[in-house]
C-alpha cells in the first residue's frame, strides 16, 4: 500500500483516538451509552484498520498471535472472577453488593470490572477473527487472475 | 471441613455445577501444555458430576431449590430453579462429560491437530458449560442464552472433525444454519409470551399463563414457534436433517456426548415448556402434542430404524438410531401421563448409557483401524474382543432385551400406553424395537462371524478407552437389575413436571435470599 498516501496519514492519524474513543465508550458505560461489547469492538477497530492499511505483519508485531487468546480467556475470566469474589465475601454469585464495605460503591465498582471482562473478551475476539481471515494464506494469488 | 464445603455446596450447589466448567474453560486456554488443560477439564466436570448428585438427593422427596443469581430477587431477577427433573438431567450431562473426558484424551490424538487440544477441551467445557446451564436455569431467556453457548461450541467441535475428513465442515454448516433457525424461533416465541405476560421467569410464565384465555392467539403462536424451535434441537422427526452428518463427522467423543446429551437436555426444554409454563388443560397443546407429535414420534421410530439397518457407516448407523430412540423419549411425553413422563426420563438416562458405550466403542474401533466402515469391524471379535463384548451389551440395550437399562425404559414406556388404554402403540413400540434386532445383529454379524482382515494382529483398545467403555456398560447391565432407584427418581420428575410443584410457591430458597 505504498502508493495510498493519503489512507496512510488518515490512518496514523486516526488510530489513537479511535484507541481513546474506545475507552471512553468502556468506562463511561456505566452512567451513559457503552459498555463493553461496544468499546470491545472499536478498540479492536483501531488495530484492524491498522492492520488493513500498513499489511499484517507489522500489526502482528505491535500484537503478536499469542496474546489473542490470552486476553480472550483473561477477559472472561475476571468476568467469572467477580462471581467467585462474591461468593467468598458470602453473598451469591455476581452479588456486587458484597464486594466492596459500602454496597453502592460495590454495585459502581463491580459492573465496572465486569464490563472490562466483556471488553477485553469481545476485543481478543474481533481480533481473532480478523488474524483469522486474514491471517489465511490466499488460495488465489494475485497474478493468478 | 467435609461438613462445611456440603453446606457451601447445598447453598451454591445449582450455581457451582455451571460456574465450575465456566471458569475451567478459560484456564484451560491459558494452561500451557494439554495434559494440565486435560485435568482441569475433568476435574471441573468430576466436581459438577458431584454437585449434580447432591441436587439429586436434595430434590428427590420433591423439594424445589431457588437460587436469585447477583442477590437480585425473582422474578425479577434470574433465578436458578432445580426440581427432580432438572436435577436428573444435569446429572446425566455431568455424569456423561466425567466418564467420556479420559476417552477424550486418547482419542483426539488421531482425530484433532495437536496445538489445538487445549482449545478443544475449552470448546467441550463451554458446550458442557451450555447443556448443564439450560437443564439448571429458571429463566426463560437464559435457557435461549445457554442452549446458544451449547449450540454455538457445539458447532466448532463438529468442525474439529475436519482435521479427519473434511465433510465435517458441512456438517457442522447444516447444524449451524438448522439450530440458528430453532434458535430463532425459539427466542420468537419467547418474544410472544413476554408480550402477553410480562415476565420471563419460568415459574413465574406459568402462574401467569393460567390466568391467561385459552384462546389469546398469541399464546397460540407462542407454543407453535416454542415447539417448532426446540424441535429442531431435539431432531424431531422432520426437522431431523443435521443430526446424521453432525454425528457422522464430529469426533467420537463428542458424536458420544452429542448423542448422549445434547438431545436429552432440548427434550428436557420441551417437557419444561408442555408441562409447567404452558397450561396442558389447553386444547390446542393437548391436541399439539396428540395429533402432531405423537404420530410424528411414531414415525421416527420405525423410519429412523429402518433407515439405521441399510448403512454401511457405522457411526451413521448409530446417528439414525438415535433418531429412533428421541421418537420414544417424545412418546412418553405426548401420553401426558405420569408414568409416560416416568418412561421419558428413564429413557433419557437409558439412552445415554447405552448410545454413550456404544459409540465410544465404535471410536475404540476407529482408533485401531482407521475408520467407522462395516469392513473396519469385519472380524474385530477376535482382535478386540472387550470392546466388541461392548458393541453387544451396548446393542442389547438399545434393542431393549431384559437385564439392561433400555428393558426398563421400554417396560415402562409399554406400562404407560397400556395406562392410557393405547395398546396399538405398545405394540408399536414392540414391533419398532424388532427393527433395532436387525441393525445390531448385522453389527454382531460382522464383529463375531466376518473374517478380520488377512495378518491383523490383535490389538485391544488402550486402556484409557477402555475403562470408560466398560464403566457404561457395567452402568447399563447394573442399572438393568437393579432400576428401581432410577425409576423412582424418574417418577419424581415427571410428577413434579404435572403436579405443577416447579411453578408453585414455596420453593426452598438457598444461598442468600434475593432483595
Amino acid at each position: 500500500m505504498d502508493h495510498h498516501l493519503i489512507l496512510r496519514v488518515v490512518t496514523r492519524l486516526l488510530v489513537a483516538p479511535i484507541l481513546l474513543f474506545g475507552l471512553y465508550v468502556q468506562f463511561h458505560g456505566d452512567f451513559g451509552p457503552g459498555g463493553g461489547f461496544q468499546a470491545g469492538v472499536i478498540f479492536a477497530v483501531a488495530l484492524i484498520l491498522y492492520g488493513i492499511v500498513f499489511g499484517l505483519s507489522r500489526l502482528r508485531s505491535i500484537f503478536p498471535d499469542r496474546w489473542v487468546m490470552r486476553l480472550l480467556a483473561f477477559g472472561l475470566l475476571l468476568y467469572a472472577g467477580v462471581g467467585v469474589v462474591s461468593l467468598i465475601q458470602g453473598g451469591n454469585y455476581l452479588d456486587y453488593n458484597v464486594l466492596l464495605p459500602s454496597a453502592k460503591a460495590g454495585q459502581h465498582y463491580g459492573i465496572i470490572v465486569i464490563e472490562l471482562g466483556v471488553g477485553i473478551t469481545v476485543f481478543g475476539v474481533m481480533m481473532a477473527i480478523y488474524y483469522g481471515f486474514a491471517g489465511r494464506p490466499p488460495s488465489i494469488e494475485d497474478t493468478d487472475w | 471441613m467435609i461438613e462445611a464445603i456440603t453446606t457451601f455446596t447445598a447453598q451454591h450447589g445449582p450455581l457451582l455445577a455451571i460456574a465450575v466448567p465456566l471458569i475451567a474453560s478459560p484456564l484451560a486456554i491459558l494452561m500451557v501444555n494439554r495434559v494440565a488443560a486435560f485435568i482441569v477439564t475433568w476435574l471441573s466436570a468430576v466436581t459438577s458430576f458431584g454437585l449434580a448428585a447432591q441436587m439429586v438427593t436434595i430434590t428427590a422427596d420433591g423439594t424445589v431449590l431457588s437460587y436469585a443469581i447477583g442477590g437480585w430477587a425473582p422474578p425479577i431477577g434470574i433465578e436458578y430453579r432445580v426440581d427432580a427433573a432438572n436435577a436428573l438431567v444435569v446429572l446425566i450431562v455431568s455424569m456423561m462429560a466425567t466418564v467420556l473426558l479420559p476417552y477424550m484424551r486418547t482419542s483426539i490424538e488421531q482425530e484433532v491437530a495437536e496445538r489445538q487440544h487445549t482449545l478443544f477441551y475449552a470448546c467441550f467445557l463451554l458446550c458442557f458449560t451450555g447443556l448443564m446451564g439450560v437443564a439448571v436455569t429458571g429463566d426463560a431467556f437464559n435457557v435461549f442464552v445457554f442452549l446458544e453457548i451449547s449450540s454455538l461450541s457445539t458447532y466448532a467441535l463438529v468442525a474439529m472433525g475436519a482435521a479427519k475428513d473434511k465433510r465435517a465442515l458441512s456438517a457442522a454448516y447444516d447444524y449451524l444454519v438448522l439450530g440458528t433457525l430453532g434458535a430463532t424461533f425459539f427466542v420468537i416465541g419467547l418474544g410472544m409470551i413476554y408480550m402477553v405476560t410480562g415476565t420471563l421467569n419460568l415459574a413465574d410464565l406459568g402462574r401467569r399463563l393460567a390466568e391467561v384465555d385459552a384462546e389469546n392467539r398469541t399464546v397460540r403462536t407462542a407454543y407453535g414457534f416454542i415447539v417448532v424451535g426446540l424441535g429442531l434441537k431435539i431432531a424431531m422427526y422432520p426437522m431431523h436433517r443435521w443430526l446424521p452428518g453432525a454425528y457422522t463427522f464430529a469426533p467420537t467423543t463428542i458424536s458420544a456426548f452429542l448423542a448422549s446429551t445434547a438431545t436429552k437436555v432440548a427434550i428436557y426444554v420441551l417437557a419444561r415448556f408442555v408441562f409447567s409454563v404452558f397450561q396442558i388443560d389447553y386444547p390446542f397443546e393437548r391436541d399439539t402434542l396428540q395429533f402432531v407429535v405423537l404420530p410424528l414420534a411414531l414415525l421416527a421410530m420405525f423410519t429412523a430404524s429402518f433407515v439405521a439397518v441399510f448403512q454401511q457407516n457405522v457411526k451413521r448407523l448409530l446417528a439414525y438410531s438415535s433418531l429412533g430412540q428421541i421418537g420414544y423419549m417424545l412418546l412418553g411425553l405426548t401420553l401426558l401421563t405420569a408414568t409416560g413422563l416416568t418412561a421419558t426420563f428413564t429413557h433419557l438416562f437409558a439412552h445415554a448409557l447405552t448410545k454413550g458405550a456404544l459409540f465410544l466403542a465404535v471410536g475404540a474401533i476407529i482408533y485401531r483401524t482407521g475408520g467407522p466402515m462395516m469392513h473396519n469391524l469385519a472380524g474385530q471379535a477376535r482382535l478386540m474382543p472387550w470392546t466388541s463384548a461392548a458393541i453387544v451389551v451396548g446393542g442389547l440395550s438399545l434393542i431393549g432385551i431384559p437385564g439392561t437399562v433400555g428393558f426398563v425404559s421400554k417396560w415402562v414406556l409399554i406400562q404407560a400406553a397400556f395406562e392410557a388404554d393405547l395398546w396399538p402403540i405398545a405394540a408399536a413400540i414392540v414391533a419398532s424395537s424388532l427393527i433395532a434386532v436387525v441393525y445390531v445383529w448385522r453389527l454382531v454379524e460382522v464383529l463375531y462371524l466376518q473374517p478380520a482382515r488377512e495378518g491383523a494382529a490383535k490389538r485391544e483398545a488402550p486402556l484409557t478407552m477402555l475403562i470408560p467403555i466398560w464403566v457404561l456398560v457395567v452402568a447399563i447391565v447394573w442399572t438393568g437389575f437393579d432400576a428401581d432407584g432410577l425409576v423412582s427418581v424418574a417418577r419424581t420428575a415427571g410428577e413434579s413436571l404435572l403436579d405443577g410443584g416447579f411453578v408453585a410457591d414455596g420453593a426452598r430458597i438457598i444461598g442468600v435470599p434475593g432483595r
